[in-house]
């Protein structure tokens, strides 16, 4: 799960990490009257789960309140990668002596959270990395000590030749490790650590990401989930305990297991069609899955056929052909689909099917083709 | 032969009288495993449909029973405990099913289970099946069959649809191993590649990778260095977008590091075949076994 940059500034605000005064705004008024309180130069910065912003226009240099407002103006309501803009971050604007980078990630490789710091920062860390890495010093972390102090202090000196900076940072990396694990991320990033002409350093921009297996022991981050900046159709699947992600194409998939899903979604694009979603209806099913899972799907209108593809170990194919059959006597489907189900009781869920009008069959690429077929010729 | 489990293998299951263990607790029982023990805190004393004792703890268990492998089918928010318990009580295979580990954990049990001298496979796997000898987890049994293939992946129902097809075609495999779809595994390609070249009784491999990570980069490598047998790979997720979570926390694509067509270069560059589609497995392998 993503948290918007306030409130990530929120939860390292709380962990001691010096960051300049800020509110989120949702109309002009609101934010000339922040900047107007501040009494001194403000940004003004989109809130939108999207990289890039400053690109797209999205975060503004306003020297006045009255530009501050003609500025949120211009934001709010923009379109920033498909994700409409409706709050923004009004923070007083830092005095830049430099720019550093810090972040915290889980790394596979080293199966620990890894600090990546430079003094490049304020830039894509990615294009460092891959311009010129060895401006960034890696640090892997062993949760079971946690990040020590010598640790901080070689990565506050690769930063800082300073000694009082390098404490400063390594009294930031402390906190920034403090919040990363208390909130549970995968990732929680500083970009940049800003050092003013005074010699303080201050966290002008922060970006956390949850890992959404802690939400179930974080109550309090899971109720930061902002459903306004996500697709309708994924809050619904999440709700309904079922992944699902939203693609371009018109062939809706409905699948158990996510490697699967994935296969599924490649054999489709194999003889020439277009997935419209993955979708992971999960190990132990029930019915009332495929019921949400079949509403999910028929809500997108682009959707020319529906393809089924079960392989049952936990899952029950009987389970799966009642969903079904369930959910078409509700909601009579508009468009042609196509069922593919092999395993744990495939003679009953077949006969199931039958005796409701559908037809099944238990081979997965000849389910695929004809599902391609019937979702172009629909099309055309 | 085949590997990490065979006739020999002692089972503890723990987490036995919740709804998942019970369930295929039973069905391990029915395929054959010798399942010797049960554990659920607070139901020590008691049997697992009137034959499988419980005990209130993993130590309990080893000692009463010579357990020398565990299956965890606890939640996610109890697993890594689980995990570690295991480890402690000396279980030298640990095979965690549950989904949904939170990833910090992981860094902790890691390296807890690698001091402890343990190997622990998962989580978020299905276990690993040794037709007609053992099964831990819940990989269908009836699917596989005998053989002389290694069967390895990330994922669940896509290795089921590659071993039905292969027992369809009449080829049977040693081992058949799940190793979860995790960011932080216990067990990777690795791993199990290594142990397939090892065994007598393997004489061909099919792998089955997915976007994210660099993994099967590196099992590529280890391939073309370190294995006189022949490999075959398959990579999910090829139509996948970038920067999404596909279901598997380990399936996403981040910048360029592990998309489809880098590791499907990768496996080309070691020599391996590469499956297009899951059913090109069959033909792929039967060419390989000779």
């Amino acid at each position: 799960m993503n948290l918007h940059e306030y409130q990530a500034k929120e939860l390292l605000r709380a962990a001691g990490v010096p960051i300049p005064p800020g509110e989120v705004a949702t109309t002009p008024e609101q934010a000339e009257a922040i900047a107007a309180r501040y009494g001194s130069a403000v940004m003004v910065k989109a809130q939108v789960h999207a990289g890039g912003r400053g690109k797209a226009g999205g975060v503004k240099f306003c020297p006045t309140p009255a530009v501050a407002r003609e500025k949120a103006q211009a934001i709010l309501g923009m379109t920033i990668k498909e994700l409409t803009v409706e709050k923004v971050l009004v923070t007083v604007a830092a005095d830049i002596g430099s720019e550093a980078y810090v972040g915290i990630i889980v790394d596979r490789a080293s199966k620990k959270p890894v600090f990546m710091v430079s003094a490049a920062g304020g830039i894509d860390i990615e294009e460092v990395a891959a311009s010129t890495p060895e401006k960034i010093l890696y640090l892997p972390v062993d949760t079971r000590y946690g990040l020590l102090p010598f640790q901080a202090m070689r990565m506050g000196f690769f930063l800082y030749k300073d000694v009082k900076l390098a404490r400063q940072a390594a009294k930031i990396m402390q906190q920034l490790y403090a919040a990363f694990m208390s909130a549970g991320c995968s990732l929680a990033e500083i970009n940049p650590l800003v050092m003013t002409p005074q010699g303080d350093l201050i966290a002008v921009d922060g970006k956390m990401v949850i890992d959404d297996n802690e939400l179930d022991r974080r109550p309090e981050i899971a109720a930061l989930r902002d459903e306004s900046s996500e697709a309708p159709s994924e809050v619904d699947a999440r709700n309904s305990s079922l992944t699902f992600i939203k693609l371009d194409g018109n062939v809706g998939c409905v699948v158990n297991g996510a490697g699967l899903a994935m296969a599924t979604m490649d054999l489709v694009k194999y003889y020439g069609g277009e997935p419209a979603n993955f979708l992971d209806i999960g190990g132990s099913s029930n019915p009332e899955k495929v019921v949400n899972a079949l509403r999910i799907i028929t809500a997108d209108p682009n959707v020319k056929c529906i393809l089924f593809n079960i392989f049952g170990g936990i899952t029950r194919t009987d389970d799966v052909a009642n969903g079904i059959v369930t959910a078409t006597k509700a909601n009579p489907l508009k468009v042609p689909i196509v069922i593919r189900l092999t395993g744990t009781n495939e003679e009953i869920a077949v006969k199931i099917l039958q005796e409701n009008g559908f037809s099944a069959s238990n081979d997965m690429d000849a389910a695929v083709q004809r599902a391609v077929a019937l979702a172009t010729g629909g099309a055309a | 032969m085949s590997i990490f489990i065979d006739k020999g293998t002692k089972l503890v299951v723990q987490g036995i009288t919740g709804r998942d263990g019970s369930f295929h607790a039973k069905q391990m029982v029915e395929y054959g495993t010798q399942v010797v023990a049960g554990v659920t805190p607070g139901k020590g004393g008691q049997h697992f449909e009137g034959t499988v004792p419980i005990f209130d703890t993993v130590h309990d268990a080893v000692q009463a029973t010579g357990a020398n492998t565990s299956v965890i089918y606890v939640p996610p928010m109890f697993a890594a405990d689980a995990i570690m318990e295991a480890a402690a009580a000396g279980v030298q295979l640990i095979v965690c099913i549950t989904e949904g580990v939170p990833v910090l954990d992981m860094t902790r049990v890691y390296p807890f289970v690698k001091e402890s001298g343990a190997r622990l496979i998962g989580p978020n796997c299905p276990g690993l099946i040794t037709p007609g000898a053992s099964k831990v987890g819940i990989i269908p049994g009836r699917i596989c069959a005998p053989g002389p293939v290694g069967v390895v992946s990330r994922s669940g129902t896509l290795t089921y649809e590659v071993v039905n097809a292969l027992t369809k075609a009449g080829i049977g495999q040693s081992t058949c191993v799940g190793i979860g779809g995790d960011p932080i595994n216990g067990t990777n390609f690795i791993d199990c590649l290594a142990a397939f070249e090892k065994d007598p009784a393997t004489t061909a491999v099919a792998m089955m990778g997915e976007i994210g990570g660099t993994d099967e980069q590196e099992a590529a490598d280890f391939v073309k260095r370190h294995m006189t047998k022949p490999v075959v790979g398959f990579i999910a997720g090829q139509t996948a977008p970038p920067g999404r979570r596909m279901g598997h926390a380990g399936a996403i694509i981040s910048g360029s590091a592990g998309t489809a067509a880098e590791k499907i270069e990768a496996f080309k560059a070691a020599g391996m075949g590469v499956a297009q589609r899951p059913v090109d497995f069959v033909e792929l392998i039967r060419a390989r076994l000779g």
